[in-house]
């Protein structure tokens, strides 16, 4: 997309520098992208869904407060039906569940956002250097992403939640580790097709290094293939987040939308409707932006693919 | 006509022999050789993979808690004479190396030891709950591939129409709708009754255990099994309509679907024949790529629905945690995927003449 | 022309969804057993022209005139009788075969759909016909079991010939049928187009960038530019002293055998054909044209000349 102009780097005007130029480009191409993703209306449905539930997240100790997990501090009875004090009822301690849906934002979307960027990055980084280094290096990495790519994730992630410590950085580590693979098969695949392409040839006659090529020539060029993937495994992310709370796996100092419709199981009261309904839908909620976002992003990178306005 | 049947024969075969190679043994020979080493070179992978899944299984479960008495004792208060009466009795006071080959001799065999907390082998446990799972996933997984197939399909041919922009928003929403929650509504629903909705699923367990046999007891458990497959099945086949649709929506401005067009067929035969077995590939192949998905919902939906299958026995280690319980299904799993995509690989050559030869 | 041609083209206009003219105003008529070479650069319109003549353009697409085949006008068909009319009236011999023939079927059973489709040969003298047809264009009968990916470029491309004989059509449209083939193959497919053609006395438009290749195998020339044809004439006159500026570009861009002056020389055109949702005013090519003069940026040139041969030109 981007790298169509990037010959204007070696063509250096004497008025501004290449890092200028390359910056001026960048933003060019960064509103082209906005005007195009603009046109998107479930990518844009998205975007605001998610914004909100950032705010939420952000403001929650403004908004309810920290007291709102306390079990020794529960303001209501237990199971409380939805009425003017609590608007969604309480849990089984007689916490009020807004506040606790309110707050369980923080978590999942903390986890979503870090277990995704380590998924991503390790990815990306399998990823670029299975393309760019080829013979056995990419062969052998290759054939593990494979392997990796059929594993069972979730029970893989299960296992390692298992056997580790229970705590958020687990569960991060968990899904990061065992989600990698398809980022690095889709960065690997646009690192060959970058790689391809008649300047890589030219920084190389130039003295460009791996590392050189590798992060100035095929990062910026996968950047943009590597923002659609992210928002999609963070989806995934706390989709896997809430179902290894929901098995008992999750960090139990911590208030998650997965924990809470575990109480519910734990404390025999699936049937009561305002317990069990709004986390789901909120988990529901989160990954379907995150999705619709990425499905977005991917439609302006690749018009073929798209048409899914 | 002499002078042009002349000038065909002075025509033929000049573009030299086609790429596939002589045809001295008959192009059948070849590709059943072909095949073979083909076939061949698949079960080699198949074989490797599952000796990295043998060796996962190993080290996740031994190496990660350092200690796994540690583990089964999860920090209660033991003696010394305890925990190394639990090494011995689980084999774990050897060296490492030891323990591993006993433990891939004994894997080969089906014996992953036994059970920490129900003592049966485990071999034993899962070979009992198999059956059940395998009904559970079989169905839900020829429900979803089809469905999602047909609807990808309608919906790539009608793209951007209402029925387009509908499917994908569904299918969309339920993918992102946990498994185990949508089947905890569908029991409020349907199992327990909500207001004028009565419960007409029965739920728990595969059967109502009154001793039925033949058709009745195939009744009852088709009546068991009625919420699990539709939880299953709606939160799985978002993702074989999106790639079936946008593998047809690739294929749809090929060349040889106008080729087909000009050819005088009807649109519906252009899509049968021409655009679906075509865009069906990449589909079949993700489908077997994702059955590690499908393994997830399982666990899920079994817990949820207690199904007495695999699924619902791994959650059960989990809680405990019973790891040679935990090791053998994790092996169990892993391999089932495997196998069956390998079983995938062994297929594709009959449904693209490009694969395999 | 004597009474009713096989094609009659008129004033052929197609506009695509997104407002591009692909095709402004075409008059072609070929007759029976006439051969006719449709010449232009890339983007033209002369593909797009190939797919209007039986409506295989994608939906979005608007198409007026009239296309009078055999007196019938395809625009005005019902779907069932141009379905009927599509290769058993009129084949198409698509450029790029390897594309153009499906992957995961045999080669025997995509030479048979037609005809099973059309109902020009009883399924049980099917596969005989599909043998007859492959040896035919030089192929051995047992292909018929092979699949596209198994054939050379120029094997597939004879399957593709084939293909479009199934029916005994009456006329064939060859699209670049031989661009992606190396030029000994070329001339082979070339003549056995040729052949075919004078053997069963239909008729055949031949679409190539190429002119010489046009010039080489066809009656009578159509040079298309930016959707309209500009010249139009017997094929060794427009080859040999064309009266467009733009058909002059065209000829002398390839360099001619045994003409030391085209080789030391190889005139080539500057700049790109125009875009077709933005096309110059008055004559199209004047941005492009060594002879423009200052009332070519206003006026549109229409055809001129005798019947047989005429330019839209302002200097012709």
């Amino acid at each position: 997309m981007t790298t169509t102009d990037t010959d204007t780097r070696t063509k250096d005007t004497p008025a501004k520098s290449p890092r200028a130029l390359a910056r001026d480009r960048r933003r060019r191409s960064a509103a082209r992208f906005w005007r195009q993703y603009r046109t998107h209306r479930a990518g844009l449905f998205g975007l605001a869904a998610l914004a909100l539930f950032v705010l939420l997240a952000v403001f929650a100790p403004l908004l309810v407060g920290a007291d709102v997990q306390s079990v020794t501090k529960a303001p209501g009875l237990p199971l409380e039906a939805p009425g003017s004090e609590f608007p969604l009822g309480t849990d089984k301690d007689g916490r009020s569940m807004l506040g606790l849906l309110i707050w369980g934002a923080r978590f999942s979307l903390t986890v979503g956002f870090l277990a995704a960027a380590l998924s991503v990055a390790i990815g990306t980084l399998i990823g670029i250097t299975a393309g760019h280094y080829k013979g056995w290096y990419a062969t052998v990495v290759m054939r593990i992403t494979d392997w990796f790519l059929v594993m069972p994730t979730l029970v893989l992630a299960i296992a390692l939640a298992s056997v580790l410590s229970r705590s958020i950085w687990t569960i991060i580590l968990a899904i990061g580790v065992t989600t990698w693979p398809t980022t690095a098969r889709l960065v690997r695949a646009q690192t060959l097709a970058v790689e391809s392409r008649p300047y890589i040839e030219r920084a190389k006659a130039l003295g460009g290094g791996h590392s050189h090529i590798m992060t100035r020539h095929v990062l910026p060029n996968v950047m943009p293939l590597v923002l659609a993937q992210t928002t999609l495994v963070i989806s995934s992310a706390v989709l896997t987040e809430a179902t290894l709370a929901f098995l008992g796996l999750g960090d139990p100092t911590v208030t998650s939308w997965g924990g809470l419709l575990q109480d519910a199981r734990d404390s025999g009261a699936t049937t009561k409707w305002w317990y069990v309904m709004p986390p789901g839908i909120a988990i529901a909620l989160v990954a379907l932006s995150f999705t619709l976002c990425g499905r977005a992003v991917e439609s302006v990178l690749n018009p073929r693919l798209g048409a899914s306005r | 006509m002499t002078d042009a049947s002349t000038g065909t024969t002075a025509l033929a075969d000049p573009d030299g022999p086609a790429p596939a190679g002589p045809s001295a043994r008959g192009p059948r020979g070849r590709d059943a050789v072909a095949y073979l080493r083909y076939g061949a070179g698949k079960l080699l992978g198949a074989a490797v993979s599952l000796f990295a899944v043998l060796v996962t299984s190993f080290f996740l479960f031994r190496i990660i808690p350092g200690d796994p008495v540690r583990t089964i004792t999860h920090g209660r208060a033991v003696s010394e004479e305890q925990l190394q009466a639990l090494r011995r009795q689980f084999g774990i006071d050897k060296p490492l190396w030891e323990q591993f080959t006993q433990y891939c001799g004994q894997a080969l065999q089906g014996d992953f030891g036994n059970s920490y907390q129900l003592h049966d082998p485990v071999g034993e446990l899962i070979w009992n709950r198999l059956p059940a799972t395998l009904l559970l996933t079989g169905t839900a997984f020829v429900l979803y591939s089809l469905i999602g197939v047909w609807l990808g399909t309608r919906s790539a041919w009608r793209n951007g129409g209402l029925g387009d922009r509908f499917n994908t928003g569904l299918s969309l929403t339920l993918y992102s709708v946990p498994s185990f929650w949508l089947g905890l509504m569908l029991i409020n629903v349907f199992a327990v009754g909500v207001g004028f909705v009565p419960g007409m699923f029965p739920t728990g367990l595969m059967e109502t255990g009154d001793g039925s046999t033949g058709l009745a007891h195939a009744l009852d458990v088709a009546h068991h099994m009625v919420l699990p497959v539709v939880t299953l099945v709606a939160v799985g086949y978002a993702q074989t309509l999106l790639v079936m649709r946008s593998s047809l929506l690739d294929e749809m401005g090929s060349d040889y679907l106008t080729t087909a067009r000009a050819k005088g067929l009807r649109d519906t035969l252009v899509r049968r024949r021409h655009a679906v077995p075509n865009a069906l590939l990449p589909t079949v192949t993700l489908l077997f790529v994702n059955l590690g998905h499908v393994v997830a919902g399982q666990i899920l939906v079994e817990t949820v629905f207690s199904w007495p299958g695999l699924g619902g026995l791994f959650y059960e280690a989990l809680s405990i945690p019973d790891l040679p319980l935990l090791q053998g299904l994790f092996f169990v799993f892993a391999a089932g995927v495997i196998l069956m995509n390998t079983l995938a690989d062994l297929i594709y050559p009959l449904l693209d003449p490009r694969v395999g030869r | 022309m004597t009474a009713a041609p096989l094609l009659d083209v008129r004033d052929l206009t197609v506009t695509y969804g997104t407002g591009a003219a692909a095709v402004r105003g075409v008059d072609l008529t070929l007759d029976a057993g006439q051969k006719l070479g449709i010449a232009g650069e890339s983007g033209c319109g002369k593909s797009t022209l190939a797919l209007a003549l039986l409506r295989l353009l994608p939906a979005g697409a608007k198409l007026s005139g009239e296309i009078l085949l055999d007196g019938e006008d395809v625009l005005a068909m019902k779907w069932g009788r141009l379905r009927a009319v599509r290769w058993a009236g009129a084949s198409i011999v698509f450029q790029g075969a390897m594309h153009s023939l499906n992957a995961v079927h045999r080669i025997g059973d995509q030479i048979a759909e037609p005809m099973l489709i059309h109902s020009t040969a009883p399924p049980s003298g099917v596969r005989k016909r599909v043998a007859e047809l492959l040896e035919h264009v030089g192929l051995p009968a047992s292909r018929a079991s092979s699949y596209p990916h198994e054939l050379s470029g120029g094997q597939r491309q004879r399957v593709m010939i084939a293909m479009a004989l199934a029916c005994d059509p009456r006329l064939i449209v060859a699209d670049e049928p031989t661009t992606a083939l190396d030029v000994m193959i070329q001339a082979q497919i070339l003549r056995l187009i040729e052949q075919l053609v004078a053997e069963q006395g239909v008729g055949l438009i031949m679409i190539s960038h190429d002119l010489a290749v046009l010039a080489d195998t066809c009656d009578r020339l159509a040079v298309m530019y930016a959707g309209r044809v500009v010249e139009q004439g017997p094929a060794s006159e427009v080859y040999s002293a064309a009266r467009h500026p733009y058909a002059k570009a065209l000829s002398a861009a390839f360099p001619r055998i045994g003409d030391p002056a085209s080789r030391h020389a190889p005139q080539g055109l500057p700049g790109d054909p125009p875009d077709p949702s933005a096309l110059p005013s008055g004559c199209t090519f004047h941005p492009r044209c060594p002879v423009a003069v200052e009332a070519c940026s206003v006026e549109d040139q229409e055809l001129r000349g005798e019947a047989d041969w005429k330019a839209a030109c302002l200097h012709a």
